[in-house]
């Protein structure tokens, strides 16, 4: 008897040995692999998309979703060192925006108001001031509003600049002295790897002041150019060159990144150049209305001279062009204020008419309108009815529009910074992350293994919520837009640089802040 | 063995196992020491009458009583390596059981049982990559089934049982994969009923062949778990998407199960005993559940389990009155198809090896022991039906359980 128990007793303890589940490969950190890249020491060079920038500014909670510091994440699996942002302590409120010497100096973040179902920015007073100074260099450069040959400026970081408009707010925040450059505060880090994404604000600023500015091609002297100017090519190379050279000085391996085009991003694609329904303008009556007595007359005019195709009658049944002021036209101010003189118009009547139609036209589906364009469509202009509503009746200013000629040239400078950056990173022999490309298969629509489609679409509402990429300014992109970002870099050192990191997941992360009521 | 006939007041617990675990049978000590068997097993404890309501009137004494009570360990571990994901989830539950039989005459018994199935309850670290699916799950049901056995022949007995049930559900998920409120924590919801009350049936038959072979039917029937105004409550959501807390209509099926089997009285000492269970899986297609905010309204899971079997066996070796001694095992085949591995029921098929014995302590009392062990074969699966705006999504990985327990009982037969 006992010897039967005995043995059923050591039966009952032999079952419950190593019942614990185990993996025949567990998943550890030892399971990744840098390869060849060594991210002791990673510092992120760039502008506004390598800051974490996001909805019209920089704020405390969304700095943390920066590209940069998502990557640095996964480069901690393999080794990875700690990655410290310039600090936004002071944004108490996290509103973001920007106080100079008290005053606000940059507006609130822009938030989704349910209540109104617009981007607004965000009821709160800013409390991030320009002149607490830091004085620190940080893993994370990027300078929001850098252009390539910024990063080398002397006194870019310098307080005392601000009046003369030669520094920028956030350097002047941590420049570690004043006549210190970006990149000189970036190599006192000793990197040993770098992510470059510099060169979108050469051309961008351009584009985002809806072409107003100047190409500065043939100009070499950038302490001549404006803030929305392109960038001479020649100027962006040098700068371009340095800044590699440097960065890799040391044996420090790294990733650029390319310049999106404007059709890629929702700023430019979001507006539609034939928004005025007949809804939208107020009535079939009113579509008439305008027709017979402001469009019908300008028209006949222009097409006795030969410039009929300026202007359409609206329809009816379908959506009307916005009326534009295009800067290469031939201004035929006086030849339409005579005709009009001519119809038996009052002079008055007729200069203000021929001053306003002078140069104006109708969109067409060639032209780019930029997103603050929806807001003020319909809102008043500065004359009486009828000439009184923006982009109805009275043409939107150049800065709301880019003409095709204003796009070809962002086109033209875009393609030749993006070859710049190919072959100076590509002799080299960094990796490339091709967001220029990415950007444009984005458009079209890029599905991730998870399942889930991605566009580069504008937030519609809880339709696209939880897939939306870019943030309310329509430029940069939301946390979820910045994994996608830091998911392509991964992508792309795993492939040149033979390591095995883990990917993100951006469906994880949030997306535009919606609020109730602002 | 004496033919006395019997009323039992016997309720019968059917603790299967539903949606919301591992389907580990735990119905009493002895059966559970011998592979779960029993529809064809005679003459042995109270027990017998869940395995078949039939064997109420084989039972040997007038009165026949046996509780007990068993801790169930089950663990299960997630990985992915594409994103660098571990996890695991540890969990434990504690299942007892009452049986009674009455042999009202030699051809007719009674019986009552009350019983918990095991605490079915499998919880993951909150807001983990699968959180959107489920964060913790928490499924309790208690089965009373009354009993009346009547031998149509001296060697063939039928019997049947009503089903009680009354059971209730907790369940956590994070509302999406990435919704937050103001301040960054994840937005969840709580679903959460408690007695919910639902009827079934249990019917069976056992045919004593000859002196060495038992054959035993059992069929149970399906089950509908009705939750009708469950709580919901939501938190920490942003305040835009205020719902405010409500109630909620679910249904779930526990599903039928036909069981055929037998025992073969080998000699004197020596017992054995195979069953085989069909579990009909089919019937638990989707998992639907209404809110009644219509903002909400309703959302539809689909889980699309197949119909599936465990092959059992067991041995038995009773070399005395005093002792017995037992063992065996199962093959239990996982009803959850490819692509609808769903976190909160993370099981395959498993291989489980059980062991127990008996020893009298008096004339009348006898104490019995059970411990089993269940291997799970590691799968890399996922579940593929969530969607989110427009699109389905896959989440997955590779996951592992493995589960033992240990139990305690008590037998009374004079």
């Amino acid at each position: 008897m006992k010897k039967y128990q005995s043995i059923f007793l050591a039966a009952f303890a032999f079952s419950f040995v190593a019942c614990e589940p185990e993996f025949e490969n567990p998943v550890t950190n030892e399971s990744y692999s840098r390869g060849e890249a060594d991210f002791t020491t990673y510092v992120a060079l760039g502008n506004s998309l390598t800051a974490g920038y996001m909805d019209g500014t920089m704020y405390r909670s969304g700095q943390r979703y920066s590209f940069p510091n998502l990557l640095a994440k996964q480069f901690a699996v393999v080794g990875g060192g700690s990655f410290t942002q310039p600090s936004f302590n002071d944004d108490v409120n996290d509103v973001g925006g920007l106080l100079f010497m008290g005053q606000p100096a940059a507006a609130t973040r822009l938030i989704l108001n349910m209540s109104t179902s617009g981007p607004e920015n965000l009821t709160g007073t800013p409390t991030i001031e320009i002149s607490d100074l830091q004085a620190k260099a940080y893993n994370n450069m990027g300078v929001p509003g850098a252009k390539s040959f910024h990063l080398l400026a002397s006194g870019y970081g310098n307080l005392a600049n601000m009046a003369t408009g030669t520094a920028n707010p956030y350097f002047v925040r941590h420049a570690t002295s004043p006549n210190t450059t970006v990149l000189s505060d970036a190599m006192s880090l000793n990197p040993t790897f770098f992510t470059n994404w510099i060169g979108a604000n050469d051309v961008l600023a351009y584009a985002l002041s809806g072409g107003t500015g100047e190409n500065q091609e043939g100009n070499t002297d950038p302490s001549t150019y404006s803030s929305n100017d392109i960038t001479d090519p020649q100027v962006f190379e040098a700068a371009y060159k340095t800044i590699i050279n440097t960065l890799t000085s040391n044996g420090a391996k790294g990733v650029v990144a390319t310049i999106p085009d404007i059709t890629s991003i929702p700023h430019f694609t979001t507006v539609p150049y034939n928004p005025l329904t007949a809804e939208v303008l107020g009535g079939e009556a009113v579509v008439t209305q305008l027709n017979t007595s402001l469009l019908g007359p300008i028209k006949q005019i222009l097409t006795a001279i030969g410039e009929g195709d300026r202007i359409q009658l609206y329809s009816t049944t379908s959506g009307n062009p916005l009326l534009i002021t295009d800067k290469t036209l031939t201004d035929v101010s006086a030849t339409l204020t005579a005709a009009l003189i001519a119809n038996n118009y009052p002079a008055e009547t007729a200069a203000v008419l021929g001053q306003v139609f002078g140069r104006a036209r109708h969109a067409t589906r060639s032209d780019l309108f930029v997103l603050g364009t929806s807001g003020i469509i319909g809102t008043a202009s500065a004359l009486p009815s009828p000439l009184d509503k923006l982009g109805v009746t009275f043409p939107l200013e150049d800065k709301y529009v880019l003409i095709p000629s204003e796009q070809q040239q962002i086109k033209t400078a875009t393609d030749k910074f993006n070859d710049i950056i190919w072959s100076v990173s590509g002799s080299k022999k960094l990796a490339i992350a091709d967001m220029n490309a990415i950007m444009r298969y984005l458009t079209t629509g890029i599905r991730l293994s998870d399942g889930q489609w991605y566009t580069a679409d504008y937030f519609k509402g809880t339709e696209n919520m939880n897939k939306v990429l870019f943030s309310l300014d329509g430029v940069h992109p939301n946390p979820r837009g910045y994994a996608f970002v830091a998911n392509e870099i991964v992508k792309v050192i795993n492939e040149h640089y033979k390591s095995n990191l883990p990917l993100l997941v951006p469906g994880n992360y949030p997306g535009v802040t919606i609020k109730a009521s602002n | 063995m004496k033919k006395i006939l019997s009323i039992s007041l016997l309720s019968l617990i059917a603790a299967n196992s539903f949606a919301g675990g591992y389907r580990i049978s735990l119905q009493g000590q002895r059966q559970l020491a011998m592979g779960h068997t029993g529809v064809g097993i005679i003459g042995q404890n109270a027990e017998s009458l869940f395995f078949n309501p039939a064997s109420g009137t084989f039972l040997k004494s007038k009165w026949s009583f046996s509780a007990g009570a068993t801790a169930l360990f089950s663990n299960v571990k997630f990985q992915n390596s594409i994103y660098n994901w571990s996890n695991s989830s540890e969990n434990m539950g504690t299942p007892f059981y009452f049986y009674g039989n009455y042999q009202a005459t030699d051809r007719f018994s009674v019986g009552l049982a009350v019983y918990t199935p095991f605490g079915s309850s499998v919880e993951w670290q909150q807001d983990w990559p699968g959180s959107h699916l489920v964060n913790s799950i928490d499924l309790q049901a208690i089965f009373i089934q009354p009993t009346v056995s009547y031998k149509i022949t001296d060697n063939i007995s039928i019997g049947a049982g009503l089903i009680y049930v009354n059971g209730g559900v907790t369940f956590n998920r994070n509302l999406s994969r990435s919704m937050i409120d103001d301040y960054g924590n994840r937005s969840d919801v709580t679903i959460d009923a408690s007695g919910v009350s639902a009827w079934g049936y249990n019917v069976g038959v056992t045919a004593r062949l000859d002196e060495y072979v038992t054959l035993g039917v059992n069929y149970r029937s399906q089950i509908d778990m009705k939750v009708e105004g469950g709580e919901a409550k939501f938190h920490d959501m942003p305040g835009f998407l205020n719902y405010a807390d409500g109630k909620f209509d679910a249904t779930m099926p526990l599903p039928a199960e036909l069981t055929i089997g037998l025992s073969y009285q080998i000699n004197e000492k020596w017992l054995a005993a195979f069953d085989y269970n069909y579990t009909f899986w089919k019937a638990y297609d989707n998992l639907v559940i209404e809110f009644d905010n219509p903002a909400i309204g309703t959302s539809v899971n689909p889980r699309n389990y197949k119909s599936s079997g465990t092959l059992r066996g067991g041995l038995q070796f009773a070399p005395s009155e005093k002792f017995s001694a037992r063992v065996g095992g199962y093959y239990d085949i996982s009803p959850v198809q490819d692509g609808y591995f769903a976190p909160e029921t993370p099981r395959n098929d498993a291989i489980a090896g059980t062991a127990g014995f008996s020893y009298k302590i008096t004339p009348k009392l006898d104490v019995d022991f059970s411990a089993t062990a269940l291997h799970f074969k590691q799968t890399k699966n996922s579940y593929d039906h969530y969607k989110e705006d427009g699109s389905y999504l896959s989440f997955g990985g590779d996951y592992r359980s493995s589960a033992y327990s240990l139990g305690l009982g008590l037998s009374y037969n004079f």
